[in-house]
Parts: C-alpha cells; sequence; structure tokens
C-alpha cells in the first residue's frame, strides 16, 4: 500500500502544473488589490505574535508543516499528515492544535467563537488570512502520499456524494451538474479538478456579501446549514477529510488568496 | 518507439494510481462506505436547534440511491416509487389554495435549519431551484422551469393531485430526484403544500398569465 | 476605538498611487434603526498640505478602500490620510511615497 502510494504521488508530481485559464482571474486579482484582505492579514500577525493562555505564549512556535514558526509555503501544503497528533490537520485544526499545546488553551475556550461576524471577526479569521497570505502565488500541495493523507481524501469524496439529511441531500446535490444555478448564483462542480481549482485558490476570502473574512471550515459548516444536516464539529476528521478531497482537486493551483468573493 | 517506452513507466505509475486516488471521479458508493460515512458523521457532527442527529440516519431511499449513484435500475426505481407514494398524506377536501401565499412561500428559504428559530415561518426554498412566476428574474436552474405550469397541463382533478404529491413527496413520482420531499420531512404542512398547488395551477396565478 | 488602517503609496510615471484601507462599520440609519456610524470626512495631504477634502455617505459600504491618483509627487514625499466620522471619532495614517 505503502509502495503503491509514492508511486502515485511520483506520478501526480510529473502531471505539469497548469495555471487553469480561469474565467475569473481578472476579476480576482483587480478584487484583490482593493480588497480589505490586508487589515485581516494585519490582525492575524497581531494574533500571531500576542501571548495568550495559560502558559501565556505567542503562536510564533506553532509547526504548521514546514518548521516551528515557519510560514512561508505553509498554507499551500496543507492539509497534511502530523507525526505530532498521528493525524491528517488542515490550517484551522492545526492552529487549534497549537493554541492547545503551546497555549495551553482548552478546546471550548478557543472554539467558544470560531466563526465571527462583521463587528468581531474571530482569530481563526484572522490568523487564517495572516498565514494563508505566506503561500500566495504557490502551487497547492496537500499531502498524498501518507495513507492517512490518501484515507481523508477518499473519505471526504465519499462524503462529497453522500445524501442524507431532512432533504436528503449531499454536497453533489447542487455541486454535481455543469451549468446549474442557486438563484442567481453559479453552483460549481468542486470534485472537477478544472473547476475547482480556480475556486479552492481563493480561500480563505472576504466576502463581500457578510462583508466578512470567511475561511473553508465556515463556507463547510454553512452548507451544512442550508443542507438541513445537523452541525459538524470544527476541526473534527470529517470536516478535515472534506477540506482534504477540495484540496486534493485542486492541487497544483497558484494560490491566489487571501482574496474577495461575492 | 522511444517516445512509447519513455511513456509506460508513467502510464504504469497512473494505472497504479487509479483505483486508491480518483480525482476528478464519482465513485461508486458501497455498503461499506455508507457505514463508515454514517460512523464518521455519527461522531463528528452535533445537534444544533432543530437539526437534530436523526437526520443523518440513512432511511431505504437515501440508501438506494446512494448505492446507486442516483440511477438505480427500473424494477428498484419503481419499489422505491410505491413505497414513497403510499406514505403520502393527500388531502381530502381538495388540493388547490391561494397562489398569493403561494408565491411568498416558494420565494421562502427559510425552514428546517438549526438558525430557524421555532414558530418562523418556514418556506419552500422553490425559486432556489426553478423559475416559476415569469415576473421573478432571480431562479435557480437546478430544477426545470414551472412557468406556464398550469397552462399547459390544466388543473383537472388528477393534475392537482399529482403536483401535491410532486411537493409532498417527489420521490414518489422520481425515485432519486435532488428534489426534498417537503411534506414527508414536515418542511411544509398541507395548506402551505395547497397553496403551492395553486400557484403552479391556478389560472389567475401569475405562473400561468 | 478606530480599528487598523493601512495605506500605499506608490509613483507610476509622473503620478502617485495611493491606496489607503479603512476599517469602520459604516454603518447605515436603516441598518441600525436610526443610530447610524459612518465616516463623513476624508482628507488628504502632501507633505503637510491638504490636496484632497472629500465628503462621503453612508451610502458606503463596511470598511471602505479609497484608492486614488495624485499628480507629481516624489519619492520620500509624506502622504497623511485621515478621516472624522459622524460620532466625533478619528483616525488617521502616514506614510511615505515609494
Amino acid at each position: 500500500m505503502m509502495k503503491r502510494a509514492f508511486a502515485c504521488a511520483a506520478a501526480l508530481v510529473f502531471a505539469p502544473a497548469l495555471a487553469q485559464q480561469s474565467p475569473y482571474a481578472d476579476y480576482q486579482r483587480m478584487a484583490r488589490e482593493s480588497a480589505p484582505v490586508e487589515l485581516f492579514e494585519l490582525g492575524g500577525e497581531e494574533l500571531w505574535k500576542k501571548p495568550q493562555g495559560p502558559k501565556n505564549m505567542s503562536l510564533e512556535k506553532c509547526d504548521l508543516g514546514q518548521g516551528p514558526g515557519v510560514l512561508k509555503g505553509a498554507y499551500a501544503s496543507l492539509p497534511r499528515y502530523f507525526a505530532d497528533v498521528d493525524r491528517v490537520m488542515d490550517l484551522e485544526t492545526r492552529l487549534l492544535h497549537c493554541m492547545m499545546t503551546l497555549q495551553g488553551r482548552s478546546r471550548e475556550e478557543a472554539t467558544k467563537r470560531v466563526f465571527g461576524n462583521a463587528d468581531r471577526p474571530s482569530e481563526m479569521e484572522y490568523l487564517s488570512a495572516y498565514i494563508a497570505g505566506y503561500s500566495h502565488g504557490m502551487p497547492l500541495r496537500p499531502g498524498m502520499s501518507h495513507a492517512k493523507e490518501i484515507a481523508a481524501f477518499e473519505l471526504g469524496q465519499k462524503m462529497y456524494f453522500h445524501r442524507a439529511g431532512a432533504w436528503d441531500f449531499s454536497c453533489a446535490s447542487c455541486h454535481g451538474e455543469q451549468d446549474k444555478r442557486i438563484r442567481m448564483s453559479e453552483l460549481p462542480v468542486l470534485y472537477k479538478p478544472a473547476v475547482a481549482r480556480p475556486l479552492i485558490a481563493t480561500w480563505p476570502a472576504y466576502r463581500v456579501s457578510n462583508s466578512q473574512f470567511k475561511t473553508i471550515q465556515w463556507r463547510m459548516n454553512d452548507c451544512y446549514r442550508q443542507m438541513r444536516m445537523p452541525e459538524p464539529v470544527f476541526g473534527s476528521e470529517a470536516m478535515v477529510a472534506l477540506v482534504q478531497f477540495l484540496t486534493v482537486t485542486a492541487q497544483g493551483e497558484p494560490y491566489r488568496g487571501p482574496s474577495i468573493k461575492r | 518507439m522511444k517516445k512509447t517506452v519513455l511513456l509506460l513507466p508513467a502510464a504504469a505509475a497512473l494505472v497504479a494510481c487509479a483505483t486508491p486516488v480518483s480525482v476528478g471521479e464519482r465513485p461508486r458508493l458501497s455498503a461499506g462506505d455508507l457505514d463508515q460515512v454514517h460512523a464518521v458523521l455519527k461522531r463528528d457532527f452535533h445537534a444544533n436547534g432543530q437539526a437534530t442527529m436523526d437526520r443523518i440516519q440513512l432511511d431505504e431511499l437515501q440508501r438506494a440511491c446512494n448505492l446507486h449513484a442516483d440511477n438505480p435500475p427500473p424494477e428498484v426505481a419503481k419499489r422505491i416509487e410505491e413505497a414513497q407514494l403510499k406514505a403520502v398524506k393527500f388531502p381530502s377536501d381538495g388540493f388547490m389554495g391561494d397562489w398569493k401565499r403561494g408565491e411568498r412561500i416558494a420565494q421562502s428559504g427559510r425552514g428546517a435549519m438549526w438558525s430557524d428559530k421555532p414558530g418562523v415561518q418556514e418556506g419552500g426554498s422553490c425559486y432556489n431551484c426553478h423559475q416559476i412566476s415569469p415576473r421573478e428574474e432571480a431562479f435557480g436552474t437546478i430544477g426545470p422551469s414551472l412557468a406556464g405550469f398550469g397552462k399547459v397541463r390544466g388543473n383537472r382533478p388528477e393534475i392537482q393531485r399529482y403536483v401535491y404529491g410532486k411537493i409532498y413527496n417527489a420521490k414518489a413520482y422520481n425515485a432519486c430526484s435532488q428534489m426534498p420531499r417537503f411534506g414527508h420531512s414536515g418542511s411544509l404542512n398541507e395548506q402551505q403544500i395547497k397553496d403551492l398547488v395553486g400557484l403552479l395551477l391556478d389560472p389567475a396565478s401569475p405562473v400561468n398569465q | 476605538m478606530a480599528g487598523p488602517m493601512k495605506m500605499r503609496a506608490t509613483l507610476a510615471g509622473g503620478y502617485t498611487d495611493v491606496r489607503v484601507l479603512m476599517t469602520h462599520p459604516m454603518a447605515t440609519e436603516q441598518q441600525t434603526k436610526g443610530q447610524p456610524h459612518f465616516i463623513q470626512n476624508l482628507t488628504v495631504k502632501l507633505n503637510g498640505k491638504t490636496v484632497i477634502e472629500g465628503e462621503i455617505s453612508q451610502a458606503v459600504s463596511r470598511n471602505p478602500v479609497f484608492s486614488f491618483r495624485l499628480k507629481g509627487g516624489a519619492k520620500g514625499d509624506k502622504i497623511e490620510v485621515s478621516w472624522l466620522d459622524n460620532k466625533g471619532d478619528t483616525n488617521k495614517t502616514e506614510s511615505a511615497v515609494a
């Protein structure tokens, strides 16, 4: 299994990383140049350096996969397997881990307000903006060589097509067929690489409709709310599996975030 | 000749990848896969408001549609549709309600979510997926256009009954439809469905102008 | 109090491109049910001299971005952008032309 996994990883690496011709590219570039995103990056930098929790420590020694405190390229190589916890984590899940271990904060306290609002963004939102900025321009390369990384992809893939809930919805109910829209919003077929690439490469993002900076775990959470399902737990294996599935589907795309969306 | 030799090892590696890493493909879910996902949902999701954990329990229909990737063989589809139709509660005092109320229900996207407080009037989210009244430009295209629905089909009792049944439980007529089972799930009550029938079939409704 | 404000001023062939990000709720009368809170005045100074006096209204949405072009400008020139809102709150930021 492991040998096959390495052969797979090698084959995937040899696939040329073509930047997809996105119909949104110009709009995204212009929007990004005048987005309030920078204000969130500034807020994130403050929080990254701020001593907090019972241990009164900052997050500056947090290992996001490239080594303690290394920010460059960290976001673009997530989700990935972390040996110290023997599981796959995405950015938000890993930040929660660092808040708990480095800063000594409880899970309850650190996740009390994991999604913010326009008046008061959450720590996760500020920190995600800051860290994602350090991967701008780099190709998305989530981990896909470790058995658990592959398992996370496969679980996310199964969840994507698994119909359940009061309205019998799966992700594919809306995001499964080309050229469909909900009201006036185009519905991207996110399990197709050509479609996923320009879109996954723009999370986290400032959402103009909310005047809020939102993360991908927020987006997953809000989907399940509208799917009439119960609520996914922040940083859970299910959440990470979905993020892994989408990021692997979009892999190779140069990261264009943190960005701005409708 | 040289080209073929170079391609083969790469092709072999890709073939080895095809099974575990099927990026871009729709997987065929097995019974084991459904059990696995169910266990994950049970562990990693929690109840919030009216969105309780019983919602992750698959019923026979959801199970069958998942196992057949929404494309069940004809005999399976027929069985599902018959079972669903049996459970439809048809009203005994007529099917048509008030189209004006129906339009408001169709426009509303509220209902059945954990963010919906009890007592708030729920809707059918109909415009999310369908064009209905031609006056409304902001409509979705997940489902077919319903503009002119009554004009084309007329509104004799059989049609009224069909429309009522379809809104109550779309799967009674199309086993793995993406349309929610509004009556079956308790998301819309009898009067609301009647009002929607009115919206679609009443000759005075903007749908049929 | 006032949230972060950030400015970037760069020379671009005979002009100076300036972009200012401001944190402000820009809440309308309708949104707040009669207690609007929005920036009313924007002032831009180049080397201490006022070059722009702007008035904006509650029609501008939260966290405004103000982007403009100054004729001329040289590297090292000091640009100061300040705002005053309808509640008397102010904030300002200063940047050297790069």
